[in-house]
């Protein structure tokens, strides 16, 4: 089977590569361009541990193919700090957010998406959410906490931005 | 609520200070066990039985193998032979033999150029079948007629004339049981069910092994014990331990089910059948769900005496559990002392069998074995508290095991703290909320034994006064974080000085993995020592610089001071100080200490919670809950109420959704998270903790450890919130909607 050329944007990055006509654009992140931080719980988009977003929309990398990707703008968890840490990721290591970590980045990729839409959500409504993305360490109460403090943060930034 | 003659007042311990591994771990840099890959390698797939019970007739590989890019195969028979015991358990479910015991076991294995490749391989290996009859279910497997899965099976425990399933008994127990329910005002008797689950770590296992054909190997694993891996694949591959060196990733999850071997092996033979190259296998979730874990299912029936002031006067248990096709593996053992262990009862009897059934060998999960005991026990408490109109705290208060209480198991309780997680929930606000209609409220006490176990830290001081402290217990929730607080707090330094890692097989003695609640207690315990070595060396450096006596100096606040009748000679000398010109004084400077740590100290906890169930739908939905757990001393209170939490939050999945579902065929109906479906975000509320601090005497900072209790009373706490909520008690797991509905019209 021959493989498909792939040009696309990850991270505000050009990159090119030759996919598997199978193969997910999760695994192509992780195994062709060394980005490992996207992480793969199920493979069947049930968990939510390879999230990233593709031209601005949350997806599950597990349930899209590398070669979808192509002409497209993708932001993985490696994007997400830029100088500094994203409020998100700063105030999960301080409320402890996180156990084992490795629903962590797909978390915080679908925050930083929440708080991009909706900058001043309900706890329900991040519960609502976060609901595709799976934690078993938490019980998601540090979590919830977590988003609301970066989201206050960031609200205070923006009005004192503007 | 902390103890007046413990020292208190630490300026790091009992602070939430950031962790050593966060920054790793929300920017994506930390590597887990997919994460690591080597030049050259090659990855792996497993062909797995679609049969839950079949004779293996033949294996033909020649289709995958003239596959361009196919470099090895491994069957059963490229392993050694002549294993036995539990080493033979293993190595049968790494590959199965003659027989496949259950929907998932592992049959082959190959490796290829590519993962893509791999899964093509193991598609075209041919395997012959003949199936052979089969039993899931805990009470199926002992019912006449039944199969015998694996005749001669029982062990020495086993009274003539039980099933061919019966793989073990147990029986203890004290008093007049038969005077004790004479003497009740109220005597009941039910049965309890509960199903399998899963621990359901969100990383799936991952591994990267390397041997050559002289039997030396290397493998990069996501375990809770490196050791474990090690001993355990050496031993069902018939190498030495020593000629394998086992370096363990960060870890997605374990909760008890990463402390064995399933695949990892496999790894290993591919490598070695592949010239060396590296393998690389990688489990999917439906192999998770079907082959690793799970944790046993249970049947239990549960007689409790009760007067009317509600003293408890006698109980009995008896245990049917099956931890699947292999002996040895379901938690009888830890089960039918957990049963009564928060209560103080004249007389008791536990009996317990151990039931083989076609299902994936279980391991351990999160507290093995009380939460079912819980469930079948605290519910029973719940019944007569509810039938004879008595306080569920009060009761426990009345029978709860207290400081100088003989365990039910047979140890004296010394220095507990169950009485004060009930006095603390009864004085919580949670307790007091007026319920609405449909709404019903479950309490429930649990306990885990907590464990210490075989343990070797070192700690090495820096030519800048920092500290390097070296341990073998995988840090799967922040204790890392606790380990550094604890090391800076003895030695005096800010914990930002301290750096915790967690090193490979060669670099320390044996340390257990991190199972039992042990991590922060034992790995802790001996880092306290390793300072507490290193300290006295320091003294002793300065000593010899003033000239003095080394029992002159003592130690505080990060620096050696000449004490006694030479205190204030000499300005005190620093860790940095000493460190930076250690290579002239006598060389580096460190400490180590290892040792099967003792004192561990039991954990007790009570749960509250709040449901509302949809009389429509028999849909539940937690409204509150609420965690009070006794610590010992919290090192890090963020991650002991991540503990809570966690633990929580697992067993109100246990209590309402999750279930291994076996169909007619013995295949497993609901291996994908959308099927066995674990607790989302908006399943749950904010859950409530209380840290009670009662501290544990066998350490030196008073802790005990945390992780497994919170586990254990959710499964009855919430069948009797809903009993609470619509009079129909639920006695079998899950309390789902369609089990509750039914309930609930049967009662009308």
């Amino acid at each position: 089977m021959s493989k498909i050329h792939v040009t696309t944007t990850v991270n505000g990055d050009p990159v090119e590569f030759l996919a598997d006509p199978r193969e997910t654009l999760l695994d192509a992140l992780r195994n062709q361009l060394d980005l490992t931080g996207t992480k793969e719980g199920c493979g069947t988009g049930d968990c939510g541990a390879c999230s990233v977003t593709v031209d601005g929309t949350l997806v599950c990398s597990c349930l899209m193919l590398a070669a979808e990707a192509n002409g497209k703008r993708v932001e993985t968890i490696e994007g997400m700090a830029k100088e500094e840490l994203h409020p998100l990721q700063r105030k999960f290591i301080e409320h402890a957010a996180l156990q084992c970590g490795f629903c962590t980045p797909g978390i915080l990729v679908a925050a930083k998406a929440l708080l991009e839409r909706n900058p001043d959500p309900t706890d329900t409504e991040v519960r609502y959410w976060l609901a595709g993305n799976l934690c078993r360490c938490t019980g998601y109460d540090k979590i919830v906490r977590a988003v609301q403090d970066a989201a206050a943060e960031m609200r205070q930034d923006h009005r004192g931005a503007a | 609520m902390a103890r007046d003659d413990v020292k208190t007042g630490y300026k790091y311990v009992g602070t939430r200070p950031n962790r050593p591994d966060g920054l790793d771990k929300v920017t994506g840099r930390a590597r887990y066990g997919a994460d690591f890959s080597l030049p050259g390698m090659l990855h792996a797939a497993v062909v797995r039985s679609p049969h839950a019970h079949a004779r293996i007739v033949k294996i033909d590989a020649s289709k995958a193998l003239a596959l361009e890019g196919v470099k090895a195969v491994v069957t059963r028979a490229d392993m050694p032979t002549g294993l036995e015991g539990e080493d033979l358990n293993l190595q049968d479910n790494t590959l199965a033999g003659d027989r496949a015991l259950y929907d998932g076991h592992a049959v082959a294995a190959v490796a290829a150029t590519s993962a893509l490749l791999a899964q093509d391989a193991a598609r075209l290996i041919e395997v012959t079948y003949e199936v052979l009859p089969h039993v899931t279910d805990v009470d199926a497997a002992m019912a006449p007629g039944a199969p015998v899965i694996r005749p001669g099976v029982a062990d020495y425990s086993v009274p003539e004339g039980m099933h061919g399933n019966v793989a073990r008994y147990m029986k203890f127990g004290h008093g007049d049981v038969e005077a004790g329910f004479a003497a009740a005002d109220v005597v009941r008797e039910h049965t309890y069910k509960t199903e399998a689950t899963h621990q359901g770590y969100i990383e799936p296992h991952a591994a990267v092994g390397q041997m050559g054909e002289d039997g030396r190997g290397e493998m990069w694993v996501c375990t809770q014990g490196h050791w474990y891996i090690r001993r355990m694949s050496a031993a069902v591959l018939g190498i030495e331990a020593a000629n394998l060196r086992v370096t363990p990733s960060e870890i997605g999850g374990g909760f008890g089910g990463k402390t064995t071997i399933f695949m990892e092996p496999l790894t290993l033979a591919l490598s070695k059948k592949a010239g060396g190259r590296p393998v690389k296998l990688v489990m999917s979730r439906s192999e998770v769900l079907r082959a690793t874990g799970p944790t046993a299912s249970a049947s239990m029936d549960v007689k409790i005496g009760m007067k009317k002031d509600g003293t408890i006067t006698a109980g009995q248990i008896f245990f049917r559990m099956q931890g699947g096709a292999f002996p040895g593996m379901s938690p009888i053992g830890e089960a039918l002392p957990c049963a009564f262990a928060c209560y103080d009862i004249p007389a008791l009897k536990h009996e317990a069998v151990e039931v083989i059934a076609n299902r994936p060998k279980a391991a351990a999960y999160r507290a093995p074995g009380s939460p079912m005991a819980a469930f079948a026990v605290e519910s029973m408490v719940d019944e007569l508290c509810r039938e004879l109109n008595l306080d569920p705290i009060e009761v426990r208060l009345k029978n709860g095991a207290r400081n100088g209480s003989k365990s039910s198991y047979g140890p004296v309780y010394t220095m507990i703290g169950l009485q004060e997680t009930l006095e603390a929930a009864k004085a919580h606000p949670n307790y007091k909320v007026k319920l609405g209609p449909n709404q019903g409220r479950g309490v429930a006490s649990g306990f885990w034994f907590n464990h210490g176990g075989e343990t070797s830290v070192s700690l090495a001081v820096g030519e800048d006064g920092t500290a390097t402290v070296m341990i073998g217990t995988p840090d799967i929730g922040g204790s890392r974080a606790s380990i550094g607080l604890m090391v800076a707090e003895t030695l005096g330094i800010p914990y930002e000085d301290v750096r915790v890692n967690v090193v490979e097989t060669g670099a320390l003695g044996v340390n257990e993995p991190t199972h039992g609640s042990r991590a922060t207690f034992a790995s802790g315990k001996a880092a306290v020592e390793a300072a507490n070595q290193a300290i006295k060396e320091m003294c002793k450096r300065a000593a010899a610089e003033w000239e003095i006596d080394a029992e002159a100096v003592e130690w505080k606040d990060g620096a050696a001071h000449p004490a006694g009748p030479n205190a204030g000679k000499f300005p005190p000398m620093t860790i940095g100080e000493i460190g930076s010109k250690m290579g002239g004084t006598g060389g580096p400077i460190s400490g180590h200490h290892e040792v099967t740590a003792g004192g561990y100290g039991a954990s007790f906890g009570t749960h509250v919670v709040d449901v509302e169930v949809d009389p429509e739908t028999g849909r539940t939905t937690v409204l509150r809950y609420l965690v009070v757990q006794d610590a010992g001393t919290a090192i890090h209170p963020a991650y002991v109420e991540g503990q809570y939490q966690g633990g929580a939050a697992q067993g109100i999945g246990w209590a309402l959704n999750e279930e291994y579902v076996y169909g007619a065929d013995g295949r497993l109906q609901n291996p994908v998270f959308l099927d066995y479906r674990i607790p989302v975000a908006s399943d749950l509320p904010m859950i409530d903790t209380v840290i009670v601090e009662v501290p544990n005497p066998g350490h030196p900072y008073g802790v005990r450890g945390v992780g497994e209790t919170g586990i254990t009373p959710p499964l009855p706490a919430i069948a009797s919130a809903i009993a609470g909520a619509t009079g129909a008690r639920i006695r079998s797991l899950p309390c789902s909607p369609p089990k509750v509905l039914a309930a609930i019209k049967a009662k009308r």
